[in-house]
């Protein structure tokens, strides 16, 4: 049996930190990134990201000396602030992991307006536009520059 | 394990490999291709799932060294502010663009001649226009003819539809009285030569699950084929091998069972591209050629040329395309020519952004720091989302010795072969460039109403365009390959790619790179009584 991505309090952060980026709101009907089905989405499919990801976590853990949640929310701020600041490229890939996985469930999608499809295979319907628009640059002369 | 040998032996079955195989098919020679990669299933590209955007972050992106496919190598490029970016199957990158379509100007070949800079071009505008136009049919290209700042093109379809962002983008280059046309691209925007229509998936350069974007794979390798092209694929050539003559006798590679393996050829055709060709050529080192082959003159490698990219963005009140386009529709070539009042010489095009999906969206503006984390996330998301659009300068870049690949003492692929490593500044000419670009991109995003402005100054993973590595020219001394492609050095060993470059333009270079090789090719086909005289 292989090894859980995760540790638990490494779940538990993950979980935390991604309320912090995107929480709950009843204003647009919406989860917060904390979502039990978001965060399954994001456990399942971490993949190559893995890695960076624990590595954002210890540093997290690292900051915070004891679990995310239990600190006052403005030290936890502190704590956020400073590793979306010192993380460099493993605080942006979790950051991007929750992100990613936000922006395709299907209760966000819904309240954006968004299709809750892959592009293919039905594709979306473009508009033509205003060609006049490119009359006025129709109309001046050819203006190509000589190459002798 | 020896092969039979065969009449040409190509290396590399991306943008030229395919484009030159096609060509010297009505030959009747024995032409066969190599590739590292293998064919693409279009039923497994990104747009076919609903974790599109997550891909393009992982075995889709488009750098070789996060993607690490199997059929990728590695390239050190931590010396280089701009990152290499490629493809490696069949099509090669032209699995991986945009389908954004110009061509080089005519004066692009004349750049000594014009503005004391760089070199000339061997050849001139005029001796490629006949395969420009043969190529634009070949890929099957959309636009709009006439276009009185580009080079005249005849696209056999018609351009894409300005859909939402391009008249947002249009007004306000009205309203600064500057050019702008609808780009040409090699989107198919009706049915063409087998290829279903455009329908808008939005998510291009990973690869088009449509067919509607023309890859080689697509476009010239069936045609080849039927022709009796053999294509090998998962097939890495570690070196080209010489004879006591000095003339190349045949590659080594290794197959896709990773056995080596030796394939004689008469002719030998590099189509690897401005990364993949030095380093192939500087990994066939022998006693006869110790700075490896075709390298008498010192330059393979050198003058690697990117086309570094200052990109600016913003947010209009009006919805924009998002990514339910493809995701370039129009160029400028106001700044295209040299005006020296502007600080530096050539210039720049323009390429313009429709627009980004969700996922891309909420990244990279966190990135920036425009998109807050916490309760405001929402009400800013809503504003950027489906509100983008982008301006890109696409600054020609000089050719510079100091710009160059080299291998990498310990870097190696898969297969053990010395990868390449990148040494890469960007000049204080194109700096110049890039900052103008940005401030008269300022000028347009204001003129369209946008807000929260963002740049990337260069675009990091932007090197797209991989030129200039193994030049063209009639000097040996000063040049890789004569003017028809074949090595200075080794009389039967050419190069089609983006590396036979002298000066790169200020433009996408695949339509030219493809020309180029129709071009070698045809002056092959002429040629063919006396090639190695």
């Amino acid at each position: 049996m292989s090894e859980p991505t995760l540790s638990q309090r490494q779940r538990d952060d993950l979980r935390t930190v991604a309320a912090m980026i995107v929480p709950a709101s009843d204003e647009y009907k919406v989860p917060g990134a904390d979502d039990p089905a978001i965060q399954a989405d994001m456990l399942a499919t971490l993949g190559r990201d893995a890695a960076l990801v624990r590595q954002a976590l210890d540093h997290i853990a690292r900051l915070a000396s004891k679990p995310l949640a239990d600190l006052a929310s403005a030290r936890r701020d502190e704590v956020a602030h400073e590793f979306r600041a010192t993380g460099g490229g493993a605080a942006a890939t979790l950051v991007r992991v929750v992100l990613q996985c936000y922006y395709r469930d299907d209760r966000v999608l819904r309240s954006l307006g968004l299709e809750l499809r892959a592009p293919f295979p039905q594709g979306y319907v473009l508009e033509q536009g205003d060609w006049s628009l490119l009359d006025p640059v129709k109309a001046r002369s050819r203006n190509l520059r000589r190459a002798q | 394990m020896k092969h039979e040998p065969v009449d040409v032996l190509i290396i590399g079955a991306g943008a030229s490999g395919a484009a030159v195989a096609w060509s010297l098919a009505d030959t009747k020679m024995h032409i066969l291709c190599l590739d590292q990669g293998g064919w693409m299933n279009p039923s497994e590209y990104p747009s076919t799932g609903r974790d599109w955007e997550a891909k393009f972050y992982g075995e889709w992106s488009t750098s070789p060294n996060i993607r690490a496919r199997p059929e990728d190598y590695p390239i050190n490029d931590d010396n280089s502010p701009i990152k290499v970016v490629n493809f490696n199957a069949v099509g090669g990158s032209t699995v991986m663009y945009t389908a954004h379509w110009p061509r080089l100007h005519p004066s692009d070949f004349k750049v000594r001649t014009l503005d004391g800079v760089a070199d000339d071009w061997p050849i001139d505008y005029d001796a490629l226009t006949p395969f420009f136009e043969e190529n634009d049919r070949m890929m099957g290209v959309s636009g709009l003819s006439g276009d009185p700042r580009s080079p005249l093109t005849h696209p056999p379809m018609p351009p894409q539809p300005l859909g939402l962002s391009g008249p947002v983008i249009g007004k306000a280059m009205n309203k600064l009285g500057w050019h702008w046309w609808p780009s040409d691209t090699t989107v198919a925007t009706m049915d063409y030569e087998g290829r279903a229509r455009c329908i808008n998936l939005g998510h291009c350069t990973p690869a088009c699950a449509q067919g509607a974007k023309a890859s080689t794979d697509i476009t010239y390798w069936p045609h080849a084929i039927r022709a009796g092209v053999e294509v090998r694929t998962h097939c890495r050539v570690r070196e080209i091998l010489t004879n006591e003559d000095g003339m190349a006798s045949g590659v080594v590679y290794y197959d896709k069972d990773g056995v080596e393996q030796f394939q004689p050829a008469e002719v030998v055709i590099i189509a690897c591209n401005g990364v993949g060709t030095p380093r192939l050529l500087l990994n066939s080192k022998s006693a006869r050629f110790p700075d490896g082959l075709a390298n008498s003159s010192g330059l393979v490698g050198k003058n690697l040329m990117f086309h570094p990219y200052a990109q600016i963005y913003g947010f209009v009140k009006e919805p924009t395309d998002s990514n339910r386009a493809p995701p370039t529709c129009l160029w400028s070539k106001e700044f295209y020519d040299t005006d020296l009042s502007r600080g530096f010489v050539r210039g720049y095009g323009i390429q313009f952004g429709r627009g980004a999906g969700p996922v891309f969206e909420a990244v990279a503006s966190e990135q920036k720091g425009i998109l807050p984390w916490g309760a405001d996330h929402h009400r800013v998301f809503r504003k950027l989302n489906g509100h983008r659009i982008g301006v890109s300068a696409i600054c020609e870049d000089l050719p510079e010795e100091h710009n160059r690949v080299t291998l990498d003492p310990v870097l190696k692929d898969g297969h053990g072969i010395p990868a390449p490593k990148i040494d890469y500044t960007i000049s204080e000419n194109s700096r110049k460039m890039m900052e103008h670009g940005l401030a008269r991109g300022r000028e347009i995003l204001e003129a369209a109403g946008a807000t929260d402005i963002c740049i990337n100054n260069p675009i990091p993973w932007g090197g797209w365009h991989l030129l200039g590595t193994a030049r063209m020219g009639t000097d040996p001394a000063r040049s890789v390959v004569n003017e028809w492609g074949r090595s200075h050095d080794v009389k039967n060993l050419f190069i089609v790619d983006g590396s036979v470059f002298v000066t790169s333009g200020g433009v996408n270079p695949t339509s030219t790179i493809q020309a180029v090789a129709l071009y070698i090719a045809d002056q092959m086909k002429q040629r063919l009584a006396n090639l190695f005289d």
